[in-house]
């Protein structure tokens, strides 16, 4: 049985055509980028041509772009480095939002413990920021602003330019930092307008390879090594190059610019005929995304009366591969906070699927699942002793 | 995270899921960390419990434990059924992920609660 696909948000198939590029250099051309032979130069200058196709998805200069393992990897140097470059670390002060991904929220975790003092912005209803909430928590020693383009559990997409043209104004330096990962496939991420200093992501969220990413490090700005070892990536990211992943991460980034309107319009359509059909045909039903500021890959539904878990699986058992936000499904039992910070109770919470669709998402696809998820729905609330009662 | 193929099973197909319309006692619990109840019917007589049916609002490891623990009680003496412990649970599932095991304990707490009333109910 064919896996209908609705996780995208979790990664994504490579491309054909990534693939394709990716190949030569596993055995072929299998050189050390940092080598002088002409095996070492071929993979530098891949490297070095994947640069060039970042800078220009990001509208930067090639210098200002640092290849890593992914966007984890790209947070974590950010939070760290920048710190770490500081001649004091009394009274530093950094604002993000409490809908961030883990990648920011762990490092901002540990930074309170060596003393950082941290702000987490509270976000409005449908997941986004307010810029005026941000104005208030704006204080004299406020070095960092770290808020992600748009979120990966429901979608929203975060008001960056106007928070970077806010930032822009401040009287003292202010860096901006922005996490990309989930936004490259449907947004043009142009750092000028953007107005970031910094900008993470990940190549496997947009149909490339899993363990490469980049960070953009816009000129002059300090950050302090976290990897230390042979001084790749202008020294600021030690380690032999992933040649095959750059090169991959470099095709699918020049894709997802060449054809995001493209890919967008399907998809955009495909989401909005699922959360049409899915609010229609099943009662008690909460939609999380809000349609007019989202990507337009996200749908994120609280079912009344169950738990997400028990209809991912069903799910799955029928060929449907989604994601739960709910409790439980990963590492602890608490619902999500994304979810919790935008004021959904638990009990809604922890009935939560999120379906993340992507370009070779089919009508068909959709269809089986506008068919089969009414059912599973109601087999999980004729169980629930609760739910009953309710509806009795 | 994996669930043993049992869990699977268990949780796809459940035994004894239900309600007995003229049980002995009822028993529920909630967990309000992870917002699950299991509610729990016996039917009793001659001190064996000789019906069992579960209700449950929770994850797929909630659903198969309750499916578990019922066929360990069902025709059991209440003594007998008291002693079932949560290790016996997971262990005749073939495991639980370590984050599930909190469920096997309100299954097992749902039935005590339900032995419970039946036992105060005996002696009015």
């Amino acid at each position: 049985m064919k896996i209908a696909y609705f996780d995208h948000s979790a990664t994504t198939p490579v491309d054909s055509r990534v693939l394709k590029e990716m190949v030569p250099y596993f055995q072929e051309k299998f050189g050390n980028a940092s080598s002088i032979h002409s095996l070492g130069r071929i993979s530098e200058l891949a490297v070095e041509k994947a640069r060039q196709r970042v800078a220009q998805a990001l509208h930067c200069d090639p210098l200002e772009i640092i290849f890593t393992s992914g966007s984890t990897e790209s947070n974590n140097l950010v939070f760290k480095g920048l710190i770490a470059s500081l001649k004091t670390k009394n009274k530093i002060h950094i604002i993000v939002s409490s809908v961030e991904h883990d990648s920011v929220l762990e490092p901002c975790t540990d930074l309170e413990r060596q003393g950082v003092a941290i702000t987490y912005l509270p976000v409005k209803k449908n997941g986004m920021v307010d810029i005026n909430d941000l104005k208030k928590s704006l204080r004299k020693e406020t070095i960092l602003v770290s808020i992600m383009t748009a979120n990966n559990e429901v979608g929203i997409i975060q008001p960056i330019e106007e928070i970077g043209k806010l930032l822009a104004k401040q009287k003292q330096k202010i860096f901006f930092h922005t996490d990309a990962t989930q936004a490259l496939n449907a947004l043009e991420c142009d750092v000028s307008k953007m107005k970031v200093d910094f900008l993470s992501l990940s190549g496997h969220k947009i149909y490339g390879p899993k363990g490469v990413g980049a960070l953009f490090v816009k000129k002059g700005s300090p950050l302090k090594a976290i990897q230390l070892g042979g001084h790749q990536e202008n020294n600021l990211r030690s380690g032999t190059r992933n040649v095959p992943g750059i090169v991959g991460l470099g095709k699918a980034i020049e894709l997802a610019k060449k054809e995001r309107l493209k890919n967008n319009k399907k998809i955009i359509k495909l989401r909005n005929f699922l959360v049409k059909n899915i609010l229609e045909k099943i009662p008690g039903t909460v939609l999380n995304t809000d349609l007019s500021r989202s990507l337009p890959s996200h749908a994120h539904f609280s079912f009344l009366g169950l738990e997400g878990e028990a209809v991912l699986l069903e799910l799955d058992f029928q060929g449907i591969a989604v994601s739960t936000g709910s409790a439980c499904s990963s590492k602890s039992l608490e619902p999500s906070e994304t979810l919790i910070a935008m004021g959904i109770s638990p009990e809604i919470a922890h009935g939560s699927i999120r379906f993340s669709l992507g370009k070779n998402n089919t009508k068909k696809e959709v269809e089986k699942v506008i068919k089969i998820l009414p059912k599973i729905v109601a087999k999980f609330r004729k169980i629930n002793p609760l739910y009953q009662k309710n509806i009795n | 995270m994996i669930y043993s193929e049992k869990v699977l099973k268990h949780f796809r197909n459940p035994h004894n899921q239900g309600v007995i319309l003229d049980a002995s006692a009822v028993g529920e619990k909630g967990n309000p960390v992870c917002g699950d109840v299991m509610k729990i019917y016996i039917k009793i007589k001659d001190g064996i419990i000789k019906d069992i049916k579960f209700e449950t609002l929770g994850c797929a490891a909630a659903i198969a434990v309750s499916s578990a623990l019922t066929d360990l009680v069902k025709n059991k003496t209440i003594n007998e059924a008291l002693k079932i412990t949560k290790d016996q649970i997971v262990d005749d599932l073939g495991g639980l992920p370590k984050q599930k095991i909190h469920c096997s304990m309100l299954g097992v707490d749902a039935l005590h609660q339900a032995i419970k009333n039946y036992l105060k109910s005996q002696k009015l």
